[in-house]
């Protein structure tokens, strides 16, 4: 392609010469600031921020107007999984990445391996903030290993069971407390002619957290080497429970996510669905016939009189390798998922639910909900954020997992294999993707 | 005399096309006209309370009328680079079919295998060397890419072949017309229809390249309005306000291009005829 390349070759040239004044800025801030010393640069900072939460620049603008000196410029575009993950990795490649950037807990270790995250372990200030999150979410960023954090806890998706009152009540069942009294409930809710809730098929994350929950650990690293476990023992216990559900037909299987299941809930054919604190309002816009007629409780439990939780979702706040300045990035990320103001602001913009232990108690998450006929919801999920265990580990590769095991979930919930057949198959081919990664798996 | 039965035929496949083509933007123009609550549950190629101004409204207004700024950046790349593309295409075009200089022909297979390359096989290169310079994040990612058409230096060899006669380019030269000024005044004239055919395939090449914004931009201010949309509709899990947004905006999007296309129609059947019979 010669002639092109050529016409590009100088519709380049012209391009550096007409950025090259909105290009320059911060590279006269000359700091070479090892990554893990964490020293703060001297002179006035702007970090780049890159992020999908909607309404994030008014939380942002609150910092610029009280931090002359760090300003942070803020971008926002497609979700991780819808482009902006891409992006990063590229950006990493190209050398250009954001100083910070918004991640989601389980494609945290995928940027991990791939040496994209700069280690704040050395900056005092981050350390010692690790008192004010909920034990989990610092779990999430340290991924259990000593002298590491890869990430500021942004926000939590503990989990609880969303269910119809009304209909509950009309219908004289009680509110299962534990997933065999959830099994026999769904029998008494499928004669009331609906269905107890419906089973995700396509989105793996609801499986997750209820497999977090059980006590199912599907990834580990012990330093060199990752296992892979996603059909352990327990998790097993939760795939046979929901592929009971679903032999007899007491759970329904529409597609999460679509018109069809907002439905599917609108029309009171569905009767509880397990899911975390953000569902709340997932339920709120898409089933907008059924206010003030829905609660929440507690997880069902495993064992009678358990107290264990699981997560469905949440975020951190992380800084790219290659960021010049570390320490006033580790600084404003700190500032945005522990300060009241910039919590109740990311509450009210985006629905985040904090990571912080002091962030239940914010004004917003203590009131009641009408929708909820005006149970307070939120000390729900309160309690169940510290219910929620700290050592579970998402693999490096999660896209490929969830796509593998979302393949397999479909075929079962259409009566082509089980569900353990899928996370069986989804072993495999993650111990596949992994090794084809070049990353060290333990078989 | 044709029967009617063979007469009607052909009328009711074409009906049936045009009712395939068009349903889906019947659904968009019924969708986009409900409120949301409306959306779920009720019949989704029926109109329901109308509530299309309502969602027009929010629209415009949502986060200080951002999806304004975005139509008028798609008109910006595509337009701007669809004009300016298709006169590098037709100079290009035309120097490789009335000029006679050594490697013309490899030039022109070179161009030729180029068509073969999607446009989105090249966004992650030109990611890389715009990075190089220091050029990622600006208008200029995207624009200039845009410029590069091989296939429309492919219509406009062709064309040029066909519709410009030598003799009139002897003609000009010896009335003392320079190069420059015989394409620009004549050459030009007798290409049009050409020139429009490949103005509307650029157009919708560029409006279609979806992939190349995406890794370009983070500043939504320089999105398209593809972009926007689509980053919008990633968010609709956590935020169901957009989902009207994303309907009503995909509706109003699709308005230029349906102007494009029935303004410049007549010239786009006359080009593709003309490329048919050579």
């Amino acid at each position: 392609m010669r002639l092109p390349m050529r016409s590009l070759g100088i519709l380049l040239t012209s391009a550096l010469a007409l950025t090259a004044c909105s290009s320059g800025g911060d590279d006269d801030a000359a700091t070479t600031a090892g990554a893990a010393s964490c020293a703060p640069s001297s002179g006035p900072v702007t970090l780049n921020y890159t992020t999908w939460i909607p309404g994030i620049e008014n939380v942002v603008k609150v910092w610029n107007d009280a931090n002359p000196n760090i300003q942070v410029k803020v971008q926002t575009g497609p979700n991780g999984n819808g482009g902006t993950y891409q992006n990063f990795f590229n950006q990493l490649k190209a050398g250009n990445a954001p100083d910070l950037g918004h991640i989601e807990y389980d494609a945290l270790p995928s940027f991990r391996v791939q040496d994209g995250l700069e280690n704040l372990a050395g900056c005092s200030e981050v350390t010692a903030a690790k008192d004010q999150f909920v034990d989990w979410t610092w779990g999430q960023v340290t991924f259990g290993e000593e002298n590491s954090v890869y990430g500021i806890p942004q926000d939590a998706g503990p989990m609880a069971l969303f269910y119809r009152k009304d209909l509950f009540e009309k219908n004289n069942i009680a509110i299962p407390t534990t997933w065999d009294e959830y099994a026999a409930a769904a029998e008494k809710v499928k004669a009331a002619g609906g269905y107890i809730t419906n089973f995700s098929q396509s989105d793996i994350n609801q499986f997750a957290g209820l497999a977090w929950q059980a006590g199912g650990r599907w990834f580990s690293n012990d330093g060199s080497k990752w296992t892979v476990n996603l059909a352990d023992e327990n998790t097993t216990k939760v795939a046979n429970y929901w592929q009971g559900l679903l032999d007899k037909k007491l759970v329904s299987s529409v597609p999460p996510w679509t018109t069809e299941w907002d439905n599917a809930y609108n029309t009171s054919k569905a009767w509880t669905w397990v899911s975390a604190v953000w569902g709340a309002n997932s339920i709120i816009s898409g089933a907008p016939d059924t206010s003030g007629k829905w609660a929440v409780a507690p997880m069902p439990q495993w064992t009678a009189g358990g107290t264990v939780a699981g997560n469905w979702g949440g975020s951190a706040t992380a800084v790219f390798k290659g960021s010049k300045h570390p320490y006033e990035a580790a600084k404003f990320a700190l500032w945005l998922n522990t300060n009241e103001e910039a919590l109740t602001l990311l509450n009210k913009e985006a629905q985040l639910y904090p990571a912080t232990k002091a962030g239940a108690s914010l004004p917003a998450l203590k009131q009641g909900v009408d929708f909820y006929g005006g149970q307070a919801i939120y000390d729900v999920f309160a309690q169940a954020s510290g219910q929620v265990a700290a050592d579970f580990v998402w693999g490096p590769t999660m896209t490929s997992t969830y796509t593998s095991a979302s393949d397999g979930f479909k075929g079962a919930v259409s009566g082509n294999g089980t569900l353990l057949d899928a996370l069986k198959k989804a072993q495999t081919s993650t111990v596949e993707t992994l090794k084809s990664q070049s990353i060290p798996v333990a078989e | 005399m044709i029967s009617p039965l063979k007469r009607s035929l052909p009328m009711l496949v074409m009906g049936a096309c045009t009712l395939y083509f068009l349903v889906p933007i019947w659904w968009l123009l019924v969708a986009a006209s409900k409120s949301r609550s409306q959306f779920s549950n009720t019949d989704p190629l029926w109109f329901a309370d109308f509530s299309l101004f309502d969602n027009l409204n929010e629209l415009f207004s949502y986060r200080d009328g951002v999806f304004l700024r975005w139509m008028l950046n798609s008109v910006v790349y595509t337009g701007g680079a669809a004009l300016l593309g298709t006169v590098l295409a037709a100079m290009c075009g035309y120097a490789l079919a009335k000029y006679r200089f050594p490697g013309r022909e490899a030039i022109f297979n070179v161009v030729l295998s180029g068509v073969l390359v999607p446009a989105t096989a090249l966004a992650l290169p030109l990611f890389l060397i715009f990075s190089q310079f220091n050029a990622t994040n600006t208008f200029w990612s995207v624009f200039l890419p845009s410029l590069v058409n091989p296939f429309g230096v492919y219509l406009a060899r062709i064309y040029a072949t066909a519709s410009v006669p030598d003799e009139l380019l002897e003609a000009a030269r010896l009335d003392g017309s320079g190069e420059v000024r015989t394409f620009f005044t004549v050459s030009t004239k007798l290409m049009f229809p050409a020139l429009v055919t490949i103005f509307l395939f650029h157009f919708v090449a560029v409006w279609n390249n979806f992939l190349l914004p995406l890794i370009m931009l983070g500043n939504e201010r320089l999105f398209p309005v593809t972009l926007g949309l689509y980053s919008w509709n990633t968010q609709v899990n956590q935020i169901p306000e957009l989902r009207m947004l994303v309907l009503t905006g995909a509706l109003v999007s699709i308005i230029p291009l349906v102007i494009a296309f029935l303004l410049l129609q007549r010239f786009w059947r006359n080009g593709l005829g003309s490329g048919a019979i050579k």
